[in-house]
Order: structure tokens, then sequence, then C-alpha cells
């Protein structure tokens, strides 16, 4: 593994019980590195980051991250690590600052009150910081979970589709958030269904579908045009191979 | 011990606010208890007798409504999972939430002991240190288990069906030495004399403290 990868996924898989979410693939991540996965609903987007994140672990394969076995060095990753997910990991009967705090300590954040001023003043909440995270809108707490995901400064971040419920103003903020976030030392994985979105800031492009990685290419070799014919083309033969669902109970 | 300290004092802070758990299970003692002194004449030969059923009972029932509702907090939002993705042993996290449920049935159990002694008009301040330690040990035992079942049972459709099937089968020989000790007690026996059953307590207490830390992690996983 060179030194500059911050993720290494070789015949990586995971399986539950006889549905396969992800068939052995291969990935690989360099330091700095903002990855878009684009892939439909099922396609095993959410099972690869839940892996990458620790959370589950994987049927088969070896996965590094940042040189480290999560298996046997999970603290040591989770510390360099964070995800961003479908749900927010807030806790609605505490305050936004609260929330922070909490987290803060529990990564063992440095000089932690500055740093929460810090990501509040980013994330546009500082006004609204004594405020109970249950009184904010579904777009305020999307950003603060961004916070609450880049407080410890985290290596390698994790996005589950971060723009789903967002209403355009909230889209275009948490972009510029991200366009911050990379900056040449974080790494980052992005799952979207969102083509202009994801394409918009990455440095690569990879389509997962039906739990194989069936396409990644540097951004600078992909037109826009023909990246969506691409994804549709590869959408649409996941479908023609899937075999029809049986309503007898049988499962896929 | 100090990433303990931290989820110890977010669950205070929480609870402070809703006080969701401490409510809900006073509110179910108390009614037992008030509905106990309608059935049996205060100050009678009765209340002593059945006072230590009737005690574990309400707290048995009403410690599984608030173990539940300390992990529905964790459920909300996912915050379990922002939990596990804490850099640090998934032991603690579990040790965290099993420490902040034992000061919350304490808390309701000593609110409920004058309440109990005022309603059926009986004694039980002389026996209080010796009740104290047998509470406090049992309540241990008794949020150990439930804590870990309450974090499996938490995504299942049927919560409050599964946390008492999986929990009461387990807790049976708790419940058997916490009402015997306690009747031992109130019936005017040393804390000595009904060592046996304290020692039963405390091997259950570390057996499933110990074993709930190393599994947690597997219990909740995916």
């Amino acid at each position: 593994m060179g030194k500059a990868s911050v993720v290494e996924a070789v015949g990586l898989s995971k399986q539950f019980g006889h549905f396969i979410a992800l068939h052995p693939l291969d990935l690989q991540l360099g330091s700095g590195e903002f990855l878009s996965i684009f892939g439909p609903n099922g396609a095993g987007k959410t099972t690869l980051l839940k892996v990458l994140a620790t959370l589950m672990k994987p049927s088969s394969g070896q996965v590094r991250i940042l040189g480290l076995d999560p298996s046997e060095d999970g603290i040591a990753v989770r510390r360099q690590i964070s995800l961003v997910s479908h749900s927010t990991f807030l806790y609605e009967n505490l305050t936004a600052y609260e929330n922070l705090l909490f987290y803060g300590r529990m990564y063992e954040v440095e000089n932690l009150p500055k740093r929460i001023a810090e990501v509040f003043e980013e994330v546009g909440l500082t006004s609204r910081q004594r405020d109970l995270v249950g009184s904010f809108s579904d777009g305020m707490q999307r950003r603060l979970s961004i916070a609450r995901a880049f407080l410890h400064r985290p290596r390698l971040l994790l996005l589950d589709e971060p723009y789903v419920g967002l209403d355009p103003e909230a889209a275009h903020n948490l972009g510029k958030v991200l366009a911050g976030l990379h900056d040449g030392e974080r790494s980052l994985i992005m799952t979207t269904h969102n083509i202009s979105r994801g394409l918009e800031l990455c440095d690569r492009a990879a389509i997962l579908v039906g739990g194989r990685l069936v396409y990644d290419e540097v951004r600078s070799a992909i037109s826009a045009d023909d990246f969506e014919a691409t994804y549709l083309a590869a959408q649409h033969q996941a479908r023609a191979v899937r075999p029809p669902r049986r309503f007898d109970g049988g499962g896929p | 011990m100090s990433k303990l300290i931290v989820l110890l004092k977010k669950d205070f802070t929480a609870e402070l606010r809703s006080k969701d758990i401490v409510l809900t299970m006073l509110l179910f003692v108390l009614l037992v208890i008030v509905t106990f002194s309608f059935a049996f004449e205060p100050g009678s030969i009765e209340v002593g007798v059945l006072a230590p059923g009737m005690l574990w009972i309400s707290f048995v029932f009403a410690g599984v409504l608030g173990l539940l509702r300390s992990f529905v907090n964790e459920q909300q939002n996912d915050c379990l999972l922002g939990l596990m993705l804490c850099p640090v042993d998934r032991g603690v996290v579990y040790l965290g939430k099993a420490l902040g449920n034992i000061i919350f049935m304490l808390a309701v159990e000593a609110v409920t002991l004058p309440v109990f002694a005022l309603l059926l008009n009986f004694d039980i301040w002389r026996f209080l240190p010796a009740i104290a330690v047998i509470f406090s040990l049992c309540t241990v035992g008794y949020a150990a288990v439930g804590t870990l079942f309450s974090a499996m049972a938490i995504t299942m459709r049927s919560r409050e069906l599964m946390l008492p099937l999986l929990q009461f089968p387990i807790s049976v020989p708790l419940i058997i030495a916490a009402v015997k000790a306690t009747g031992g007690i109130l019936a005017g026996q040393t804390l000595a004399e009904v060592s046996g059953w304290l020692k039963l307590v405390g091997a259950f207490d570390v057996i499933f403290l110990t074993v709930s830390f190393l599994i947690f992690e597997y219990a909740i996983a995916e």
C-alpha cells in the first residue's frame, strides 16, 4: 500500500444472509482526494460507507484506513474519520452547543470551545448555538451534522447522500462547506444520486450498481453528459441482469 | 473514565431537560404503590409481609419502562450509531448507559420508599441502611442486564414486548434474591443473615456487567 493511500480495500464484500450487498470490490483513495460514488437506491453505497466507517465488518476481503486495519485498530481509525449519514446523530433535547461539546469531548478535541466557535461560524449557526436541536429545521440540522462531522478535523470524511432533503439554498451552502473541506489535506468519499452535485466537487467519480463497482475514472477525463449516459446505461444493465423478485417470500 | 463521565453528563443534561426516564418510572411506581395502599390496610401485618413483593414488582416493571426510554433517545436521529463512531471502546458506551440507568432507577427508588412508608403506614426507616445496600446491589444487576437487552430490543418493532421477554428469564435469580433479602430485613434479620442472597446478587452483578461490557459491540452490531 502506498504511503498516500487513505483507503485501500481489496476484495471487499458484504453479505446479509443470502443477499449480497457488495460483491468483492477493490477501492483506493489517495490523500486529499475527493471521490464521488454514484448509484441508484439499493446499490450498496451506504453499506460500503458503513464498512469503511467501522460500523460493519466486511464478509470478506481486506480494508485498510490510513494504513490501519479497522478490525484491530478500530478506535485509532475512528479517531481520524467521520461519517455524515442520512441521520444527523444529533440529540434533539440538547442544544446545538451541547451536542458539539459532547462529541468534541468524545473525540478529545483540543481547545474545544474555540473549535466549536469556528465550526459554528463555518456552517452559519453561531446565532442558534444555544437553541435546542429539536427546534431546528431539517436544513439546519443537516448543517449542524456536518459541523459535528468535521469538528475533530478528520482525515477521511464519509458523506452518505448529504444533499438529500435540502432546499436549494441549503444545498448551495452545503456545497460551499464541502468545497472548503476539500483542502488537499482531507480525503472525502461522497455517495449521491445527484450527478451535477457529485461531479462539481470530486477528483474522481465511481458508479456502484447492484453491489458492483462498475466504473471508476478521474474527473478530468469525464464529461458530464457522457457520465450521465454511462450511469444510466449501467443502471439499466444491472436491472436487466437482476433476477425478477419472487412474491412467495423467497427473496430476490 | 473521562469518556464515561462525558456520556453520563450528556444523559443527565438530556434527562434534566426532558425528565422522560425518571418521570415515566416514577409515575408507574407511585400508581402501583397507591393502588396497593387501597388494597391493604395501612399499618397492618400484611403490609410487612407483602412489602418486598410490592416494592420489587413496581421497580421491576418501572425499570422496563425507564430502560427502554433511555434508548429511545439514542434511537432518535440514529444517535447510537453516532456513539458507535466515537473513538471509544464500545463497552464504555454500554457502561455509560448502564450507569445512567442505575442512577435514574435509584433516584426513583429513593423517592418511592418514603411515599410507600407514608401511604402504608409502614416504619421502613429503621431498616433503611440495610435496605439501601440491598436495593443498590439489586438495581445494579437489573440495570446491567436491562441496558444490554434494551439496546438490542430498541430496533425491534415490538420492543415493549421483547424487552420483558428477553430480560425477565435472565433476571429471575436476581428478583428472587432481591425479594428474599428485602423480606428478611423487613422481618428483622441483619445483613449478615441475608448475606447468602447478597452474595448471589453480587455474583449476578459482576457476571452480567462483565459479560454485557464484552458483548455490547456484537449485541448491537448491524
